[in-house]
Order: structure tokens, then C-alpha cells, then sequence
């Protein structure tokens, strides 16, 4: 016995080139929340030693926070926070955001990602990284998205990224080789 | 006094803290590493994409570094973009990386940096950056 469960995982990605939903095939009840998700994410690994933090989320994108530490200087001069920490808030806001838009949790693997530095942090200012999902095919999904430090429309460096899921495809072999027909 | 190329380089205070360190140069340029552990795990026995990218941002500034020191300079470096390629995961052993001047200029410099595991030739993540030159 195979079939609805994987059935269900390929309706539900194809839901996101405009398909409309079955009733009653809604999948909510196992809807990624990051809300939740952070609790146990950031207790851990690189995103806990970061010291990571909820911020709020949406159907499509994720703001997570990145507190103010004086070991995540970059600078010996300037009390802000090094890009190399941004990298990391926007790679993980990235994949939520990701798991917001396709309402699962299937692993994904960043392919490409692009940060554009407009200017630095305030002093002692916490960092937020708010990403949206805009696109997602059946191997890649693609984010942007916004760090500032407290006013969204000042932003401190746009993000650009592409992400392939893992495991999703039924395909054997390399899924990017096929990856330009379904975008 | 000139300041001296061989001068051990002195690492961010977040290149430090995730326990970056400069392990040997090749070709004039630090090669730097970091130890798989718990500050650097995303996926388990994974590498997080962002520690990853940490190394190779450390890597392109100490290349820059090195290379304007060499020069006689020693300006103050702010980012302007980095794009980073993921070419493979990153596994639970130590990773490598070195950066390489493509163009210094007097203003800007744009600096190409890999990322490698046990294997040089099968690199894991590459980046390209643009560095402004204060």
C-alpha cells in the first residue's frame, strides 16, 4: 500500500502553480508552523548558537531575530554585527519560509544564495531577517527577502535564493538537469 | 612601521567565535578551517549553509587582507554583495577554505573563495564577492 500518501504530497505541490485545493484534502492540521518550529530548532546546532529568535510568520515568509552579541562583531572598530551572521539568519528564515509556502517539512538544500549589503547595522542593534517563498516548482524553490534593524523600509541588505527540495522528486538521478521545464 | 604580510592575521571577532582558525597559505593566501561541532551543525552531521558561508566570507576578507597588506595598505573592508554557490552538503569533518583576488582596485576588490572538505578538488561551496576598499 503506497499510493495516497505520496499522491497527496504531489497534489499538494501542485498546488503551488495554481491548482485549487480538493475539499477536504487540506492539509493544515500538519501546517509548518515556525512558531512552533523555533522552540526546538534554535535549542541546537549553528542557528542555537546563534542564539536565533520567532519574530512573526505568514502564509509565505518568516521574520526570525538575531540578538545583538559583542562575538558576532566583524568589525574590531564598529560594534555591529558581522555579515557572516546575516548570511546565516537569512539562509534560515530562507527554508521556513519555504515550509510556510509548501505547508510540509520537507528537507531543503540551499543551491544559490545572493545577500546585497546596503548598509551596516546600528550599534548594538539586533538584526531581523524577513524572506517570502514567491515561487516554488517541484525541485526548486526560490526566496527574497529583507534584513533591517528595526524599520523595514531602511532595509540593511536584500536577499536573493534558490533552494532545491530533497527527496520530493520521484525522478532518479539529478533533478536540476530537468529543472528548467516545470519552472 | 610597514605592517608585515607574514604578521599572523588577526580574524574577526565572529570568525573567531564559530572557531574559524588560519590552518596554512597556499599560494601566498590563508588557507582557514573550521571543525565540525555543534556551532557549525544545521541538517544533523551537517554543515548549517550559513557557517559555511561564514568560512567563505572569512576566507575572501583574509585574502584581501593579505594581498593590500602586501601592498602596503591597510584600509578599512565593508561588504557590498556576496553570492554563495552550494556544490555539495558539508559533512561532520573539518572544512577548508581559501579566497583569490580576482581584481583589486584602489575603491573595490572582487575576491573568488572555495570551500572543500577532504577532497581539494571536489569543492563544496564557492562564493564571489564584492568588497568595498574604505
Amino acid at each position: 500500500m503506497t499510493g495516497p500518501g505520496l499522491h497527496m504530497k504531489l497534489n499538494d505541490c501542485n498546488r503551488a502553480s495554481g491548482a485549487p485545493m480538493q475539499p477536504g484534502m487540506d492539509t493544515s492540521p500538519a501546517r509548518f508552523d515556525a512558531r512552533e518550529a523555533s522552540k526546538w530548532f534554535f535549542q541546537h546546532g549553528h542557528t542555537g548558537w546563534l542564539g536565533l529568535k520567532f519574530a512573526d510568520q505568514g502564509d509565505n515568509w518568516v521574520e526570525l531575530e538575531l540578538p545583538w552579541r559583542e562575538d558576532l562583531l566583524g568589525d574590531r572598530s564598529r560594534l555591529v554585527l558581522a555579515s557572516g551572521p546575516i548570511i546565516s539568519l537569512m539562509d534560515m528564515a530562507s527554508g521556513m519560509a519555504i515550509w510556510r509556502a509548501s505547508g510540509g517539512f520537507d528537507p531543503v538544500a540551499t543551491l544559490d544564495l545572493r545577500v546585497d549589503y546596503q548598509r551596516p547595522a546600528r550599534e548594538r542593534a539586533s538584526v531581523r531577517g524577513r524572506v517570502e517563498c514567491y515561487r516554488r516548482t517541484r525541485s526548486a524553490a526560490f526566496v527574497r527577502g529583507i534584513a533591517h534593524d528595526g524599520d523595514p523600509d531602511d532595509p540593511v541588505a536584500h536577499v536573493a535564493g534558490v533552494f532545491m527540495t530533497i527527496g520530493a522528486d520521484p525522478r532518479a538521478g539529478n533533478p536540476a538537469l530537468k529543472g528548467s521545464d516545470d519552472a | 612601521m610597514m605592517p608585515d604580510a607574514r604578521e599572523p592575521l588577526e580574524l574577526p571577532a565572529y570568525a573567531r567565535s564559530l572557531g574559524i582558525t588560519v590552518c596554512g597559505e597556499e599560494a601566498g593566501m590563508p588557507v582557514l578551517t573550521v571543525a565540525f561541532g555543534p556551532a557549525v551543525e544545521g541538517h544533523p552531521a551537517h554543515f548549517h549553509g550559513g557557517a559555511t558561508a561564514g568560512l567563505l566570507e572569512a576566507a575572501g576578507y583574509a585574502a584581501l587582507h593579505t594581498a593590500l597588506l602586501a601592498a602596503g595598505r591597510d584600509p578599512q573592508l565593508k561588504p557590498i554583495n556576496i553570492t554563495v554557490q552550494y556544490l555539495a552538503a558539508g559533512k561532520s569533518k573539518p572544512s577548508f577554505a581559501i579566497g583569490r583576488i580576482t581584481r583589486l582596485g584602489r575603491r573595490n576588490a572582487n575576491v573568488a573563495v572555495e570551500a572543500w572538505q577532504d577532497d581539494r578538488t571536489r569543492p563544496i561551496a564557492a562564493a564571489v564577492m564584492n568588497i568595498l576598499i574604505v
